[in-house]
């Protein structure tokens, strides 16, 4: 018989090594660190788009959130972690399903199932590779690291320039535009699926979940487009 | 072997005498229920409701099934609900009235003492059921909801929408499951009994062959129980699903124990029509499509004209002619009997002429279509989904079917067969629905059985016993096993030039034209000397490829197709021998003037029971005289 | 109507199979799918070749024996219906069909189209019932249920364990067939004592058998001839965590 509930400890730990080692349990995890990472989504985009309100907004709210460098380690520290959870959970869930399912049939489409739910695998780790190079872009600095020294007049970093330099480059921008494709589709089941994950979606409640999911995905694909695509079209200068 | 049939009902009155038993009988004690063993063949209603049951008691039980799980019996198929008299409705139900419609609804054939027992545990069933989260119909109120089901005047049956059978299975099954997890029962599935092996006279155990390794294997325990359903299949074409079969009542038969009433066959007048020669089985829709349909055949012979182009003055209402107070509601075998008739003479409707139609235009027109698919609209869709034909638009075309059969192995009152150690119960028994059964009896049968009857009464005989278990190696087994694998050696080494399908179709055809829905003597004595002569043409004639080694599907068919070949004679035997008309068994020649069946309780108010004598030999009929003490024989009539 | 089959063979589950293809012909369009195999099967054995091995027996859709792929969806082209229901108007002449056995690690192929689907009984004995023995339970109408949760409840109960959900599944997950059995119960007050219990240990059993992981993808639902709702496995996710956390408190 399977390991019964008697045997499991009533503790953290135990908790802690239940959800790990149960299918939902691991869906709980890809929920709630989907869930983070989708909030992330959300908060930079709205961070980025002062980038219409001239260099001094940006750059005034890029200063303020590295003003604090515990915060700032934290926060990043965090997201590295939620990433890699994100990511590690849905490595092994992956490895778990090919193992259940090693053959496939020889012919006919796949029922029911949208292209978005079955690439959600290669979306992820595209956007990971991508992450990487946007990190190492705008972060990190091994992209181009003069992008990082840039200094507006008050001192600050220039957030402002270093995007528009940044994205005066066709090839980064295609790169980019074509990631927040990938989001857009990651999303688009993702964000709907992490509700059916954590229980709170029904039969009652499908459209709406699909349409937060689809509708945020989209309005995040054009917020996220529209910066390159403006400073391309020399909308910002 | 000298028989005797003693049924060992109990004393006193009728509605004393389960208590009295139960006051009565003997006990095993707790700590050593564990050291009987029980071998439960059939996974059903009744045979996982006892093995779970017996597993609960103490018991170390064995139980086998040839599906792949004990889900997939065919109780599951069992639409309509389940009868128990518990009076919900206020609307003077009882358990003695309960007793009485399933006495008068089995035209008086079946032993009154068991009857009422039935009638009594109904009840308990359903709470037992209902406390395993049997999904039961509810009403606004949240209590339970009952219908009224198969012409009884009370509303009785409970019902989980159109699908009864599956949620009761289900539920015991999961009794069944939560016992194999306790370890109290091993379950076998994908393994079917080929033998019984009788010790000293007594029930010892079986043999098995796994169907997938194809392993036979010897299965040692303290007594057997058969729950492995009817024999429907012998027709060929028949309700029951595909897998149905005889074989280990049959079996036991071979082994000495008697088979009962085996002409009562029960046939169900709304199934869809055969539509071809590779037809595998009917399918059964409600019979609650009477109440709105109306039956008719053209006036006709050979009207092959669309039915919709058919005027009114064309067309014959023949239920409503022939039976103007009961009209298209006539009694199951009586619209069966009528649409056969009419077939007959030529007015059967389509493919092969064997149908007629059931007419829903003018309630339609009377009640409106949306009302008409509030009240049948899955039962149309089913329709749809296997004619192509749309009910609306045109008339549904039914054709009679055999359904159930009320004939089984003979058991006593304590559900033991003639053989000690050997009980059977639900369908496979013979003793509770007389000649007829009524609608949403069997369910309440099989779990009355598997529940709450054998589980007390298996002890008496365990009581009576040391522990009675053999090792698996005894030469009895040693015996039977070698007689299994040369049996089903003979089938593989055959190799000729007809399948088995082709043979039990044959079967089938013999039977349901001869010892079907109404059966003379020389159509009797016409199968009967058919039916040899098929059977030695099979041991000839019948290829079955592959090995006994692995799963082969074409050897346990041929098995099953084997015992059909003889059983069939036994059912014609036994229809022969019952000179009179009554419940499933319809003689032409007993019939009132009315064309009802007549009965004939001077002389045939007893079960027919009959010992094997050897293949091609007349088999021996015993009889147990039926006593009624508590009701009085009526004729039915339903003009 | 003539048919080109492509079929899955198999002897066993220690040899590799391999596509055959047979013709099928003369086929009424009044068949059912398995009685289209019956004729070929019929053929084969006149041929002198074994006959095609399916599961199959109710043929009334309720058993849930019968199960095939064909032409990559499970019991064919028509939704809500088993392959014993489907019937061969719905193909037309010439056309070719692929059949093949469910495919996942936990329904190991027996032979042919036949699987191992055992693993389903075993997660019903994990937690699947009413911890209830016969005898003593009170009166059918001593807990009043809402309609509602008994129509809930029956939704969920008739699933007829077939299997298409994991055979439909790409990642061969037994959530929608799991999440049944523990809805149909945990909705009713009587299999809500031992809910907790049930889920955890269902879900354990089915995790240790190898069964893939719910992508939410909803390939089950339109493969179930019983349309069994995805709703079950949120309420199971549900009551998943609960389980989980209240054991913890506790």
């Amino acid at each position: 018989m399977a390991a019964s509930a008697e045997s499991m400890q009533a503790s953290s730990a135990g908790l802690i090594l239940r959800l790990w080692q149960s299918s939902i349990g691991k869906k709980y995890v890809m929920a709630v660190t989907g869930l983070a990472l989708f909030l992330f989504v959300i908060v930079h985009l709205a961070g980025n788009l002062q980038i219409y309100l001239g260099p001094y907004k940006i750059n005034e709210y890029a200063h303020l959130l590295k003003s604090t460098p515990a915060v700032l380690w934290g926060a990043r520290a965090g997201l590295l972690a939620i990433v890699a959870l994100h990511i590690v959970t849905a490595l092994q869930l992956t490895a778990a399903n090919r193992k259940a399912r090693p053959a496939g049939y020889a012919v006919g489409k796949p029922v029911a199932s949208t292209f978005a739910q079955r690439t959600i695998l290669v979306s992820g780790l595209v956007l990971l590779a991508f992450i990487i190079f946007h990190l190492g872009h705008f972060t990190i600095g091994f992209v181009d690291p003069a992008l990082l020294d840039l200094r507006d007049i008050y001192g600050r970093h220039d957030v402002y320039r270093m995007m528009v330099n940044g994205f005066s480059n066709p090839l980064v921008s295609i790169f980019y535009i074509v990631s927040m494709g990938l989001l857009l589709l990651h999303l688009s089941h993702g964000v709907s699926s992490l509700f059916q994950s954590l229980g709170l979606r029904s039969r009652k409640t499908f459209r709406f979940f699909d349409r937060l999911a689809k509708g945020a995905a989209v309005l995040l694909f054009l917020g996220n487009c529209s910066i390159p695509l403006s400073i391309l079209l020399g909308i910002i200068k | 072997m000298s028989i005797t049939l003693e049924s060992k009902i109990p004393s006193g009155p009728v509605g004393q005498k389960w208590s009295r038993y139960r006051q009565d009988m003997k006990l095993v004690n707790p700590a050593n229920k564990r050291k009987f063993d029980v071998i439960v063949v059939g996974s059903g209603l009744a045979g996982a409701s006892a093995a779970a049951t017996l597993g609960e008691l103490g018991y170390n039980v064995k139980c086998f099934c040839f599906q792949d799980s004990p889900r997939r019996a065919h109780s599951i198929a069992a639409q309509g609900g389940i009868n128990a008299a518990k009076n919900y409705r206020n609307d003077g139900d009882s358990i003695y009235r309960l007793f009485y419609d399933t006495i008068k609804g089995g035209d008086f054939r079946a032993r009154e003492a068991n009857v009422h027992r039935l009638a009594e545990v109904s009840v308990n069933i359903i709470d037992q059921c209902v406390a395993q989260g049997v999904p039961f119909a509810r009403e606004y109120g949240g209590l339970l909801d009952n219908r009224s089901f198969g012409g009884a005047q009370v509303s009785r049956t409970f019902y989980a929408r159109g699908q009864t059978g599956q949620q009761l299975l289900l539920g015991a099954y999961q009794a069944l499951s939560r016992q194999i997890a306790a370890g109290t029962v091993t379950m076998y599935s994908r393994t079917e009994m080929l033998d019984l092996v009788l010790i000293d006279g007594h029930a010892k155990g079986i043999i098995t062959r796994d169907l997938i390794s194809g392993a036979i294997e010897a299965h040692s325990a303290s007594a057997v129980v058969l729950a492995t359903g009817g024999y429907g299949n012998v027709f060929y074409l028949s309700t029951n699903a595909k897998g149905c079969n005889v074989t280990s009542t049959f079996r036991a038969y071979k082994k000495g124990a008697l088979f009962a009433n085996p002409c009562y066959t029960q046939i169900h007048p709304t199934c869809i029509p055969v539509s071809g020669d590779y037809q595998s089985k009917l399918t059964l829709m409600s019979e609650s499509l009477r109440n709105d349909g109306r039956v008719w055949v053209p006036k006709k012979e050979g009207d092959n004209r669309h039915p919709n182009e058919i005027p009114e003055n064309e067309r014959d209402y023949y239920l409503e002619r022939k039976y103007p107070s009961y009209g298209n509601l006539a009694p199951r075998d009586i619209a069966s009997r009528a649409a056969k008739q009419v077939c007959d003479e030529g007015r059967g409707v389509g493919p092969g002429g064997r149908g007629v139609y059931l007419d829903f235009s003018a309630a339609i027109q009377r009640f409106g279509r949306k009302k008409i698919e509030e009240r049948y609209g899955n039962l149309f869709e089913m329709y749809e989904r296997i004619t192509g034909e749309n009910a609306y638009d045109q008339p549904m075309r039914i054709y009679p079917a055999v359904h159930y059969t009320m004939g089984g192995l003979w058991v006593d009152y304590e559900l033991m067969s003639n053989i000690p150690g050997l009980f059977v119960i639900g369908e496979a028994n013979f003793s509770d629905h007389g000649a007829n059964r009524l609608g949403a009896s069997a369910l309440m049968q099989g779990l009355a059985d598997g529940y709450f009857v054998l589980p007390q009464t298996i002890g008496g005989y365990f009581a009576a016993q040391k522990n009675g278990k053999y090792p698996a190696d005894h030469p009895e087994f040693r015996k039977a096993e070698e007689e299994v694998r040369a049996r089903l050696n003979r089938l593989l080494s055959i190799n000729g030039k007809k399948t088995v399908t082709e043979f039990h179709r044959e079967l089938g055809k013999i039977m349901w034209d001869n010892v079907g829905m109404a059966r003379t003597e020389s159509s009797l004595m016409h199968a009967l000397e058919r039916i040899p002569v098929l059977r030695q043409e099979f041991w000839e004639n019948v290829n079955v490829l592959g090995s006994g080694d692995d799963l082969n599907p074409a050897l346990e068919y041929a098995g099953r197709v084997a015992d059909f070949l003889e059983f069939g004679e036994l059912l014609a035997y036994d229809a022969l021998q019952r000179e009179e008309s009554c419940g499933g068994h319809f003689r032409e020649e007993y019939q009132t003037e009315d064309g009802e069946a007549l009965r004939n309780d001077d002389k045939y108010s007893y079960v027919a029971a009959w010992e094997y004598k050897g293949v091609d030999q007349f088999p021996t009929v015993h009889k147990e005289d039926l006593k009624y003490e508590e009701v009085k024989m009526s004729q039915r009539s339903y003009k | 109507m003539n048919l080109t089959l492509r079929v899955w063979r198999q002897k066993n589950a220690k040899t590799s199979g391999q596509f055959v293809t047979y013709q099928a012909t003369d086929i009424s369009a009044e068949m059912s799918f398995l009685e289209m195999l019956d004729v070929v099967n019929e053929e084969l054995i006149k041929k002198g070749e074994e006959q095609i091995a399916f599961d199959h027996d109710c043929r009334e859709g309720i058993c849930g024996s019968c199960g095939m792929v064909i032409n990559g969806t499970p019991h064919g082209p028509l939704s809500a219906t088993t392959t014993c229901q489907l019937h061969m108007r719905f193909f037309k002449d010439g056309d070719t069909i692929t059949i093949e056995p469910w495919r996942a690690s936990s329904f190991p192929i027996i032979k042919d189209l036949v699987v191992d689907r055992t693993a389903f009984d075993r997660i019903i004995q994990s937690g699947g019932f009413v911890s209830v023995s016969t005898g003593g339970a009170p009166d059918g109408n001593a807990i009043p249920i809402p309609k509602e949760d008994a129509d809930k409840a029956m939704d969920a109960a008739q699933c007829i364990g077939c299997g298409a959900c994991v055979a439909a599944c790409k990642n061969a997950s037994a959530m929608l067939f799991v999440s049944a059995k523990v809805s149909h119960l945990g909705l009713l007050p009587q299999g809500h004592v031992e809910a907790d219990r049930r889920v955890l240990n269902m879900v354990a059993t089915m995790d240790e058998e190898g069964f893939g992981n719910c992508t939410n993808t909803g390939s089950c639902e339109a493969a179930c001839p019983k349309e069994i709702s995805l709703d079950n496995i949120a309420r199971m996710n549900r009551a998943y965590a609960k389980a989980l956390f209240k054991n913890k408190l506790a």
